[in-house]
């Protein structure tokens, strides 16, 4: 029995991270700009396919796997990147001031059409993620599994999600960010470029999307055009939960996530496991709008 | 084609239009070309009835090939059926599929079979009598072939020690295994896609669970071992025909389908190529070129040698014949074990 | 006024009931289901246009009540089919009427959270809610499970659906013309404005998605009898969108543009077919393109008809 309730907590943590990764995208943008961008989870989706291509480019070249593994790690955060940065310029900025339903339904356009445009470039039919670093226990003796990719899953999420807790917190332009996202009009007011601001916010988030990808595909080696648009919601979910806007928040929020499936699938029923992350959402929105960190602001007149 | 059993629907696809080629290339039927009428229906049954509706209605086709899912062919079957338009199905193996009417036909053997078939393997041939089963619950054809392998195991005096479920699309079923592995069952059937298989193999053998993995057609794929790796490796699926089969037929087909494609056939491709063949082989027999005269030699089509076997129409318009065992021994290498038959 | 009104139903039904026959007759039945199924397009669109168009909500789980109104019809119809009566013209037309109801109670469950909720937050819930129902009709082994539901009396023809057609219309318009219809679109304009000059903009939200759910049931218990066969995968994530992209493409808030809408996404991937392969990427792209250079879509929030009286008195 407590066997069985470590093994759902770890199965939990793993799954959970990725969320929480994703979740920080939804977060960011949220704070800053206060719309959900959708086609986060496609830039996520994108971010994967761009590691399977970068591995079947660059394996003949890089012998050494870490080395081989940090450049894809790379390689797929700049194409991320780029691509979050292109549809923030073209979808995104055109429409700032615009009301907000306008950008959400944009938001929605942008991400079906990335979704679609993927089963089209790649296929419908799921693509194999290589396994850049093989997979070994770590756990050996009587039942309880931990694996290297998972302790890599965990650990690069928590080193990254520290990496953006230090530049929000402390940096200058983490403290712009805190202003834009304070209200955008006044940061504008005091000099702060809004413009610049919102390219980093796109920059960071898109950036963890791609890295996010990567952990994705070493853990669950199977990617297809479609992938990013469950884990998507999920993340954002995460991001409700833990309140939106809050980083904090939005990692504690995908790694409660990840553990209530982990146990309601082992101790209650798997039929309705994506039901359970709409179910807490629909909670947590009606007893706590503003999620667990999250401070909430009335509309004023 | 689109959707997400969209590999299935390109194979038998590739399959047909090999089949059809070939006829045309000996002179056609009757004199006449055989002209083919393809959309894709994206996945979707409403697609799938209009399609029908278009291509009997409006392309006036005088015989339907398809659909490879069992819902959408029960859809498009009702059309078929309401304009007396002959329907061969592929690879459909629900049983309400050809219960839709008279005019619907299909090659392949049914769900019932299927699942009885694995379930007489594993006690028979592997003696194993511990079996969880893990089902795809958004797939009526993993549901069906589950209930029935259930059924069979069990009459046989085999226990079903864990029945869980998934749903196509998830990624993460470690979970379920951890629930399955408590119960330490010998057997492990999965009755699901090769795309989810190859993941519940991964996270079955990462969690140390041990049991023999057992499937259904579903996962007749070459992703299967490139998604599940070695963990694929050992388990046993039935399948419509091993492409190791000596027989000329099979021989002759694979070899041409090589030549064509470059690739090994699938189950799929080789069950489009037999829905075609059977379809023509129809036609020729047929005392006239009408969907109806169409329909009564399908009927009437007894030992016909496909390249899946010898294929006889029933009085419920199903295929009689057996099926065979495989075993996944390497990457994108199944062998064959044995062939159970009806 | 009155008689006038019942004569012009009279002959509305006349009307439709006559075309029924001519097309029946004379006109290739691919087509006739096309024409068909714009008809359920405009149904759909014409309900959903009421909560994000005219209430100014934003619904993204407009399947599943689409789905409601044609499982709980269907399984009237042919699950329970309690009598011969519900396979005959006036019981399905009862069992649609019954599915439209219970997709008016889903409406209502959904209503409620959107009191707290607004914007993104609704359109995710919404979204949670369409997915949710999905999932419960995919584990229900009675109405079939994934393998669907086939064998549904195909009762819903032309007459019946372009029936439905005029009654949305003509029920949705003079909601719009009330004083219902005025506070509702209040609460799109302005919320606090609305509240603070005693409008109880809860109510008139609830009424807005339970009206709009209504309509969306009987879009999907007309859709289960026209086809004849439904499954969960009828219900998707996808046809919710395709339904807010029939009232972006036609104009938020405008009746006539919800419709012309509800053609115009039906029939293009018709016309399409030979590119049926680009249709989920060129409609998104429309969108994009709408929200940037026409954000209020084609009509805006005006009727077909005004626009040319303007232009006319211009």
């Amino acid at each position: 029995m407590l066997q069985a309730f470590l093994q759902n907590i770890i199965n939990g943590l793993a799954q959970g991270s990725v969320y929480a990764l994703v979740a920080l995208g939804y977060t960011m943008v949220y704070g800053v700009l206060q719309f959900i961008n959708f086609a986060h989870s496609d830039i996520f989706m994108l971010g994967a396919f761009s590691g399977y291509y970068l591995a079947k480019w660059l394996s003949p070249a890089i012998q050494n796997p870490m080395l081989l593994m940090v450049s894809i790690i790379l390689g797929s955060m700049a194409f991320c990147v780029a691509v979050g940065l292109t549809v923030e310029r073209i979808a995104y900025r055109p429409l700032r001031g615009a009301p907000r339903l306008n950008v959400l339904i944009t938001a929605i356009g942008v991400s079906l059409f990335l979704e679609n445009l993927g089963q089209i470039i790649f296929g419908a039919d799921p693509q194999v993620f290589p396994a850049l670093i093989p997979t070994r226990s770590l756990l050996e003796g009587d039942g309880l599994v931990l694996n290297n990719i998972q302790l890599t899953v965990v650990l690069v999420s928590l080193i990254l999600m520290g990496v953006l807790h230090w530049i929000v917190r402390h940096t200058k332009l983490g403290i712009a960010m805190r202003a834009v996202s304070f209200d955008i009009e006044v940061a504008n007011l005091m000099g702060i470029p809004t413009d610049t601001i919102i390219i980093f916010t796109f920059t960071i988030g898109s950036s963890l999307a791609g890295a996010a990808s990567i952990l994705y595909g070493l853990s669950y080696p199977k990617i297809e055009p479609l992938l990013g648009m469950m884990i998507g919601l999920k993340a954002f979910v995460a991001a409700v939960f833990g309140g939106i806007g809050s980083i904090l928040g939005a990692a504690v929020g995908g790694i409660v996530l990840g553990l209530a499936e982990s146990f309601t699938v082992y101790y209650i029923s798997s039929t309705f496991r994506d039901a359970i992350a709409f179910g807490i959402l629909i909670l947590i929105l009606l007893f706590r709008p503003a999620g667990l960190f999250g401070t909430f602001r009335r509309e004023k007149v | 084609m689109t959707g997400s059993e969209s590999t299935f629907g390109v194979s038998t696809h590739k399959g047909i239009l090999m089949a059809l080629d070939e006829v045309n290339k000996a002179g056609g039927v009757k004199g006449k070309k055989i002209q083919l009428k393809n959309y894709d229906d994206q996945g979707q049954a409403s697609e799938a009835v209009t399609i029908v509706t278009k291509l009997i209605t409006q392309d006036k086709v005088s015989l339907l090939l398809g659909e490879v899912a069992s819902s959408r062919s029960i859809a498009a079957g009702a059309v078929a059926q309401q304009y007396k338009v002959p329907m061969v199905s592929p690879s459909s193996t629900n049983p309400k599929v050809t219960q839709v009417g008279d005019y619907i036909f299909r090659v392949c053997f049914i769900d019932p079979f299927q699942g009885s078939v694995m379930a007489r393997f594993a006690i028979n041939n592997l003696k194993l009598k511990k079996a969880a089963v893990f089902r795809d619950i958004k797939a009526d054809y993993s549901v069906g072939l589950a209930n029935f392998f259930v059924d069979e195991y069990k009459k046989m005096g085999g226990e079903v020690v864990a029945d869980v479920s998934y749903a196509s699309g998830d990624m993460d079923f470690k979970s379920q295994l951890t629930s399955i592995k408590g119960k330490n069952p010998d057997v492990l059937f999965v009755p699901g896609y090769y795309t989810e298989v190859g993941l519940v193999a991964r996270q079955a053998r990462e969690l140390g669970l041990k049991a023999v993995l057992l499937g259904g057609d579903g996962w007749d794929s070459e992703k299967l071992t490139e998604i599940g790796g070695d963990a694929v490796v050992g388990g046993y699926f039935s399948n419509h025909y091993s492409h190791e089969d000596q027989s000329p037929v099979v021989q002759n087909f694979v070899a041409q389908f090589k030549a064509r494609y470059g690739e090994v056939p699938s189950g799929l491709a080789a069950q489009g190529y037999d829905a075609a063949m059977v379809a023509v082989d129809a036609m020729k027999r047929a005392s006239e070129l009408s969907p109806k005269a169409f329909r009564e030699a399908l009927a009437q089509t007894k030992n016909f040698q496909g390249v899946t076997g010898m294929i006889t129409i029933n009085e419920e318009r199903n295929a009689v014949k057996p099926a065979v065992v495989l075993k996944v021994v390497g990457p994108q290498k199944f062998s064959y074990v044995t062939t159970i038959n009806p | 006024m009155k008689v006038f009104q019942s004569a012009i139903l009279i002959a509305v039904v006349g009307i439709l009931y006559s075309v029924n026959y001519l097309l029946e007759d004379m006109v290739n039945p691919y087509v006739i289901r096309v024409i068909v199924n714009c008809g359920i397009g405009m149904i759909l669109a014409m309900s959903l246009n009421l909560v994000n168009g005219c209430a100014g909500q934003f619904s993204l789980g407009h399947a599943g009540f689409m789905a409601v109104g044609a499982y709980t019809s269907a399984t009237l119809t042919t699950v329970l089919a309690l009598s011969p009566f519900f396979k005959t013209d006036v019981g399905v037309g009862c069992a649609i009427v019954t599915g439209g109801v219970a997709a008016a109670l889903a409406g209502y469950l959904v209503g409620l959270p959107s009191l707290r909720l607004k914007g993104d937050y609704l359109a995710i819930v919404t979204l949670g809610f369409g997915e949710i129902i999905r999932i419960i009709f995919l584990n229900i082994e009675d109405v079939g499970g994934a393998r669907g539901l086939p064998g549904i009396p195909p009762r819903a023809n032309f007459f019946w659906v372009y029936l439905w057609v005029v009654i949305t219309f003509m029920a949705l318009l003079r909601l719009l013309r009330s004083s219902y219809g005025r506070a509702i679109l209040s609460v799109r304009e302005n919320e606090i404005a609305a509240e603070s000059m005693g409008v109880d903009i809860s109510k008139y939200k609830i009424v807005a998605f339970v009206v709009s759910s209504f309509f969306a049931g009987i879009a999907g218990g007309l859709f289960a009898h026209f086809q004849s066969f439904i499954d969960p995968n009828s219900f998707v994530f996808n046809k919710s969108v395709e339904a807010v992209i029939m009232v972006v493409m036609g104009g938020m808030g405008s009746l006539s543009g919800a419709i012309f809408g509800g053609i115009i996404v039906t029939l293009l991937p018709e016309l399409l077919r030979v590119f049926e392969q680009y249709r989920m990427v060129i409609f998104p792209l429309i969108l994009i393109i709408l929200m940037l250079v026409r954000p209020m879509g084609l009509f805006g929030h005006k009727e077909i008809w005004e626009l040319f009286k303007k232009k006319a008195s211009s």
